[in-house]
């Protein structure tokens, strides 16, 4: 771990001692690197890279086909967007050096938690929310501990709780409606102003009614906009990348995230909260699959059991093809948006295109092998030359 | 080293695009069939053959996309995407309307006429604004199955799912529960798709319920398995067995007395006619289910396949019924020499 420290924002320019520029220049031991190898050197360059040439491919081969139509950019924008909100929390996690595999059903599970509260039990909407979230984030603090409390690695301990969850969800709405799908949950969210404000729809309707009678965006046969607006989960996902982002790369607290992944005991040792730093991260993790978890039964008006399945890969993948190390210590929040958006881009894309969707698997698995090769490369290639 | 690695998938996604080009006065027209179902699901190899013979039949380029994990909400993108591509045609399955309801929305909101097929009512596809509706209710299906049983005398039976977290199968289920005046739930076992762990699955509920009369399959992926399960314990022939839709090794049992029939919803038709059905609402311009049934109907091409396969189609007042037909022992030789491929 310690060969990818060296280059760690493990201090930030702003918690450095004010020192005068003079004297900088003069320091021997400062050199300077120019700005386009720093941005080489970059965890989200391979991603950034990546998505550029998954641009240029599907350009050649769906340019014509609708893709980058406005319609075709809002339908694989949003579902890089659902995976983008846990990879966003799975890359975090990773940089902490741990997994949570339980991601997938997890969002099942919350799902199912704010489904059965309002639709059998007769609450009211908003408060199944809040039980969802508050649930899944006390099943993310009972992961996180047990990971810190027994040292069993995190892989193990997740992945029992993938099943638990998973077999809860199956539980739950086979008991409640004798169905493995609860239905009518979309009603209801649109009745609760507070939840469907947050959670359902898109945003911005106005602004697209008028780009479209300006004449700037496509009419459907009937004159409305051809997209009724921005999908709230583009702006949350925006919203949890900006301030994880934030958090990672300005934050003591980022700082910590870095330092517990590249060394705990070291981080330990220089007082680092490492417990608290790995419990909250597993609550963190647990909130971003609730929040997609609420987004898409709001979204698809139903709450059903093999929701989110196998979305934890995917959100590790994402991290991964954004630059983050699986023994953690490395990574960044916006190379894991972009490694979502090569993911969406590419699960939708293909369908643009005239190939048969059974090589959609071989696509991603190429895909993410192009990708972490392409991020190997670089990071020796930018280690070795300095 | 980079370099050559794109240059590799380049040529093979050029070879791959150059694969499916077709030819003729329509070959301009592209139609698509989504489904819900997994890519380990071979029940839908069905309907993709049958799609690709539809496609040459009528001289149009046809797609089939399906959510890889079979996620529902995977599902609804797809149908979102194919609004967005223009496509001249959308069909697809009713796998919950619910989810559905909003994407579908975009392809009519689109004027592009839009086809259901395979679960789902009469009742859902006219909500979701299709022209009409290609397939087997799956309650019904279930319950007629189910008093087929009963007239044998079957009392308690063992559903085994292979897709407990689809509410599809879990209609089956209930649909032969009701009909036999049993508890749904309490018969059926969630085993899974892996055939190591269903066929367990089936010989330990057996041995823990040596009273289980009959076994209901809800399709090859579990009604393989569990055959074989039957096989290893002594049991095939003796117990009263049934399965929803075909593979080989069903038409085997079937033959060989092991599987007493199995329901048979005719996937080839249900991918077949939704595209030439398309194909015709395209071409005339019409969206009257009627008229595309009766140009469909007079199509000689259409008819050819049917006499081929052995098909037999359920034409209705709204539209047509792909099923339930069963299988049994007199007919399942004409079954058989295209099981898994056309029928």
């Amino acid at each position: 771990m310690s060969s990818t420290t060296p280059h760690l924002p493990l201090t930030t320019s702003k918690d450095k001692p004010a020192m005068p520029s003079r004297a900088m220049q003069t320091d021997e031991r400062v050199r300077r690197i120019s700005p386009w190898r720093s941005f080489i050197g970059r965890p989200e360059f391979g991603s950034i890279a990546g998505t550029v040439l998954v641009f240029v491919l599907f350009g050649i081969f769906a340019g014509d086909s609708g893709m980058f139509n406005l319609d075709g950019v809002m339908n694989w924008a949003q579902v890089a967007a659902y995976l983008g909100i846990i990879a966003v929390g799975a890359c975090l996690l990773m940089i902490a050096g741990e997994f949570d595999l339980s991601i997938g059903s997890m969002i099942g599970f919350a799902g199912m938690m704010m489904a059965v509260p309002s639709m059998f039990m007769g609450w009211p909407m908003w408060a199944s929310v809040l039980f969802a979230f508050a649930g899944c984030m006390g099943l993310g603090w009972l992961n996180g501990y047990l990971v810190v409390r027994t040292r069993l690695p995190s892989f193990i301990v997740t992945l029992a709780f993938m099943f638990i969850l998973r077999g809860l969800t199956l539980v739950l709405s086979t008991y409640f409606s004798n169905s493995t799908i609860v239905s009518g949950v979309g009603d209801k969210v649109g009745s609760d102003p507070l939840v469907s404000t947050l959670f359902q729809g898109s945003a911005l309707h106005g602004l697209f009614a008028w780009l479209a009678q300006a004449g700037i965006i496509a009419k459907l046969p009937n004159g409305d906009p051809i997209v009724a607006g921005i999908p709230k989960v583009l702006l949350w996902w925006l919203l949890m990348a900006a301030a994880a982002g934030f958090v990672l790369s300005r934050t003591r607290f980022g700082n910590w995230i870095f330092t517990v992944g590249g060394d705990a005991v070291a981080a330990q040792n220089v007082g680092v909260p490492v417990r608290r730093v790995k419990i909250s991260l597993f609550v963190f993790t647990a909130f971003c699959a609730c929040l997609f978890g609420v987004l898409q039964v709001a979204d698809v008006g139903s709450a059903a059991a093999d929701r989110g399945l196998q979305k934890e890969f995917e959100a590790i993948i994402a991290a991964v093809i954004g630059g983050a190390l699986l023994t953690g210590g490395y990574g960044s929040v916006v190379g894991a948006c972009f490694g979502a958006l090569i993911f969406g881009v590419v699960q939708i894309g293909i369908s643009y295109t005239s190939f048969d969707s059974d090589w959609y698997r071989v696509f991603l698995g190429a895909m993410l092998l192009l990708a972490v090769l392409f991020n190997h490369y670089v990071r020796l290639h930018a280690t070795r030359s300095k | 080293m980079r370099t050559r690695w794109i240059w590799t998938l380049l040529a093979g996604m050029l070879a791959a695009s150059a694969a499916t080009a077709a030819t003729g006065p329509h070959a301009n027209e592209r139609y698509v069939l989504i489904s819900h179902a997994a890519d380990s699901d071979v029940w839908w190899n069905t309907v993709k053959n049958a799609i690709k013979q539809a496609g040459a039949d009528f001289g149009v380029q046809v797609d089939y996309r399906n959510p890889p994990n079979g996620d529902l909400a995977d599902m609804a993108r797809l149908v979102e995407q194919a609004a967005a591509r223009n496509y001249d045609g959308v069909a697809f399955d009713i796998a919950d309307v619910d989810v559905l309801a909003k994407p579908a929305m975009r392809v009519t909101a689109k004027r592009i006429p839009l086809i259901t097929i395979n679960s789902g009512t009469q009742q859902q596809s006219e909500q979701l604004g299709a022209i009409m509706h290609i397939g087997q209710p799956e309650y019904e299906a279930g319950k007629a199955a189910g008093e087929r049983a009963k007239a044998a005398g079957i009392t308690s039976f063992v559903c085994v799912n292979h897709n407990a977290a689809n509410a599809a199968a879990f209609q089956r289920c209930k649909g032969f529960a009701d009909a036999i005046g049993v508890d749904a739930r309490s018969s059926m076992i969630d085993t899974g798709v892996d055939p190591t762990v269903v066929e367990n699955k089936v010989s330990a509920y057996l041995r823990n319920h040596p009273r289980t009369q009959a076994i209901l399959a809800l399709g090859p992926n579990s009604a393989d398995p569990s055959l074989q399960a039957l096989q290893r314990m002594g049991l095939a022939g003796k117990i009263y067995f049934v399965t929803f839709d075909l593979s080989s090794a069903v038409i085997d049992g079937i033959r060989k007395g092991v599987i007493n029939f199995a329901i048979d919803q005719q996937p080839y038709l249900q991918g077949y006619m939704a595209i030439a059905a398309l194909a015709i609402a395209h071409e005339d311009n019409t969206r009257d289910p009627a008229a595309i049934i009766a140009k469909l109907k007079a199509n000689p091409a259409f008819q050819s396949r049917l006499k081929e396969y052995g098909l037999q189609p359920v034409y209705t007042n709204h539209g047509v019924s792909s099923g339930p037909a069963f299988v049994t022992r007199e007919n399942v030789d004409t079954v058989a020499k295209y099981a898994g491929q056309y029928r």
